[in-house]
């Protein structure tokens, strides 16, 4: 640097220019970026080409929806922010469904989509989509950069906005010429926004309110939801349980949050919750809805939910509050403040003949199935991914019946070790999360429950966990059909299987092929062309050793599992009913 | 009922298409929308006439409240507030005595002919909410061949920082 004058050394350090490509980098790197999940294109070519240098993995998926898949669940898994990064048009639209996904379920992601140049917007170029207005409805916010200048602050707001109040999903969409474009710009320290303060102070008052209906209470319950694992609330939710003797439930989204062995664990609630859990919400008469958002599947008939109790509702989003079931005190912040808030003002009790109650119903009713001998049935492979990994496993299910079973059937002591896309109801979630998930906690046992249905719609993201050598045990609940689906035809369509016959037998009259000698595709030889290891299980002895080998190898393994073709998931809410019409068939 | 929401927003490209695509989405329906800019470049005001009950309008504000670019929402319906809309109304005179009749109504309402033709005559005419609907209805017999409507625009009339933060 001797041949440089003073004035061009100072003028240096004073506007080190970067291009907007590297802003992004930089920017992820500033944000604590540990891994990014993605797929290339032309109009990202500038920031694969940054990324060559990044100090952090960047992970190919096979599929984009692959890579917001594995963001998401790195998320959950971790509770950091997950990064991906993908192309316009085709590239960004493809995002959709996993973006839809974590905003339902309040994940913090951020996602950097490639854009036509600024001058080509609004002219139908090649790989042209308008990504801001089709991620709008299903992302917390989203950002059009139109000057390098903006880059560093916006992704700092990205990453700001993501991870703060309810968390969410921000895209970023980044036209060519602007990553192309240099600027002086600095990635800013802080972000404070006057349109957005996700802070929010406790109100004493309202605290106050809180603790006299908690004290005044004869029959209370918690009602849990994912608030309380994304707002890091189970140590101050355990305090209040225990202190007032309060039994919880928890929505599929939030188990784990209280440890399911607790004598006060009620497991969970809702369409396929337990019966205790349900018939405890009729029963109450106050509900603490802490995090949670009165989901229709938690719900049922909107009128007659809790219909004896006091609601409060403790959220973060006070669009939640009221939103489907009016609540007698609204308590707007994060879970965590709230319960330690209202800890000391809460007398300690016993509610000892509420709890004998509520006991009874747990032992009278407990999540059970019937036993075949003839057929593997799927909630003991549950029970036996529970035994095997000692409550341990991070489990990541699929959608339908196989994530019933595995919420009813594994005890879930630990928040972020249950994973599952419970708002969207995602198919196809469940393998791209778990690989994420694995990639976020590399020690821990992670095992996929999923479908021979689920599991087709991403199957191709397997070959990512076997390159990077991701330990993921895939267990394939095998039963030839769209199980879910088929149970509800079951149950209230008359038998008429139509759509849901995933084997060449036995399908409807327009669905007709011709048969095959057996079920197709074989997901052991589909599995083992991915590279990873594979077995199929008939019988209940062998589940346990194909458990055991796969979690001990190392190596990425499917296990599937032939079960019990109509097996139904129980007990079940109808859609839109009361617990009182609960169908719970499982003798 | 009609609920006034005022709402202050970033002025930045894509915030009316995210204000409307939110309402529409959940399913609310706008009578009338109006956006213009404030003293502050940086910031727009939008006002928005919904219809519904209370417990719409409260979703509605807390919707709008938690998108990232609006900056405050406040329902103008639950406090003192004054609030006008201009309309340009096109009125069909058939004969000289409807003409006369119609200038005259117009006046009661402080509206101002600002176009006669052969066949029609034009008023416009300023009110809140209710007077613009008594004008109109006294105009219906006359058969109206066109009509414009600014949409509602309110300003709060209590002491500045009375306003309620976004929330």
């Amino acid at each position: 640097m001797k041949n440089k004058t003073d004035t061009d050394m100072s003028s240096a350090e004073k506007q080190p220019l970067r291009s907007g490509a590297q802003c992004v980098v930089d920017g992820l790197i500033k944000a604590g970026c540990e891994v990014l999940f993605g797929y290339p294109g032309g109009a990202v070519l500038d920031i694969f080409n940054c990324l060559y240098e990044a100090p952090f993995n960047f992970v190919l998926s096979r599929h984009e929806q692959g890579a917001v898949h594995m963001a998401d669940g790195y998320a959950r898994a971790t509770g950091k922010p997950g990064c991906c990064l993908v192309t316009s048009g085709p590239g960004a639209t493809n995002t959709v469904t996993g973006l839809a996904t974590a905003y339902m379920d309040g994940v913090p992601l951020v996602c950097i989509t490639g854009q036509v140049a600024l001058d080509m917007i609004g002219n139908d170029a090649f790989q042209e989509a308008d990504v801001i207005g089709i991620t709008r409805p299903v992302t917390k916010h989203n950002f059009l950069v139109r000057s390098a200048d903006d880059l560093p602050g916006i992704i700092a707001k990205a990453f700001y906005i993501a991870t703060t109040g309810k968390p969410g999903p921000v895209v970023i969409d980044i036209p060519k010429n602007v990553q192309k474009q240099m600027t002086a710009a600095l990635t800013p320290e802080t972000v404070t926004m006057r349109s957005y303060r996700p802070d929010v102070p406790i109100n004493e008052a309202e605290i106050a309110q809180f603790a006299e209906l908690i004290n005044n209470a004869s029959r209370p319950l918690l009602y849990v939801g994912g608030g309380a694992i994304s707002g890091n609330a189970a140590e101050a939710l355990a305090q209040l349980a225990h202190k007032a003797n309060i039994p919880v439930t928890t929505t599929l989204m939030a188990l784990g949050v209280f440890p399911e062995t607790d004598p006060l664990s009620l497991h969970m609630l809702g369409m396929h919750g337990s019966v205790a859990a349900n018939y405890a919400v009729d029963h109450c008469d106050l509900l603490i809805a802490a995090g949670a958002r009165f989901d229709d599947r938690v719900t049922g008939k909107i009128s007659a939910f809790a219909n004896k109790a006091t609601i409060v509702h403790i959220d973060i989003d006070r669009s939640s509050i009221s939103k489907s079931v009016r609540s007698d005190l609204g308590v707007h912040g994060y879970v965590k403040p709230v319960l330690e808030a209202v800890l000391p003002l809460v007398k300690p009790a016993e509610h000892t003949e509420w709890l004998e109650k509520v006991n009874r119903w747990k032992e009278r009713f407990p999540f059970t199935y019937p036993k075949n001998d003839d057929a593997l049935m799927p909630q003991f492979v549950i029970e036996q991914i529970d035994a095997v990994s000692e409550g341990k496993a991070v489990v990541v299910t699929d959608v339908g019946q196989n994530q019933m079973w595995a919420a009813q059937f594994f005890r879930y002591t630990r928040p972020r070790n249950f994973i599952t896309s419970g708002g969207l109801g995602t198919m196809g979630f469940g393998l791209p999360a778990a690989i994420g998930a694995q990639f976020g906690r590399r020690g821990a046992p992670v095992v996929c429950v999923t479908g021979d249905g689920g599991v087709q719609m991403n199957f191709q993201e397997l070959v990512v966990a076997v390159e990077h050598q991701i330990p993921v045990v895939v267990v394939i609940l095998n039963n030839g059909f769209l199980g879910m689906v088929r149970q509800w035809q079951e149950l209230f369509y008359d038998r008429r299987y139509s759509g849901v016959v995933l084997s060449q037998k036995g399908r409807a009259p327009n669905e007709q092929v011709a048969e095959t000698s057996g079920y197709l595709p074989d997901f052991i030889k589909m599995a083992e062309a991915h590279g990873a290891c594979a077995r199929r299980v008939f019988k209940e002895e062998e589940v346990g050793p194909a458990l055991r080998e796969a979690l001990a190898s190392g190596k990425t393994w499917v296990i599937e599992c032939i079960v019990a073709p109509e097996a139904n998931v129980f007990p079940m809410i109808p859609p839109g009913a009361h617990v009182a019409e609960i169908i719970n068939r499982t003798v | 009922m009609k609920h006034i929401i005022n709402c202050l927003v970033e002025n930045q490209p894509g915030v009316l298409a995210r204000i409307v695509g939110l309402i529409s989405g959940r399913g609310y329906n706008i009578e009338t929308l109006n956006v213009g800019p404030t003293e502050d470049p940086t910031v727009s005001k939008m006002t928005i006439v919904v219809p519904g009950d209370s417990h719409v309008i409260e979703q509605v504000t807390h919707q709008l409240s938690k998108q990232i670019d609006v900056i405050e929402v406040v329902n103008m319906t639950n406090r003192r507030h004054l609030d006008r809309e201009l309309i340009l109304v096109r009125v069909a005179t058939e004969s000289h005595n409807a003409r006369a009749e119609i200038v005259d109504l117009a006046a009661l309402f402080r509206g101002h002919v600002v176009s006669v033709q052969e066949d029609s005559v034009t008023i416009q005419m300023v009110g809140n909410q209710e007077t613009v609907a008594d004008f109109l209805c006294l105009m219906k017999p006359y058969s109206i061949v066109d009509i414009s409507r600014t949409g509602v625009i309110a300003v709060g009339r209590e002491a500045p920082g009375a306003s309620a933060a976004k929330g």
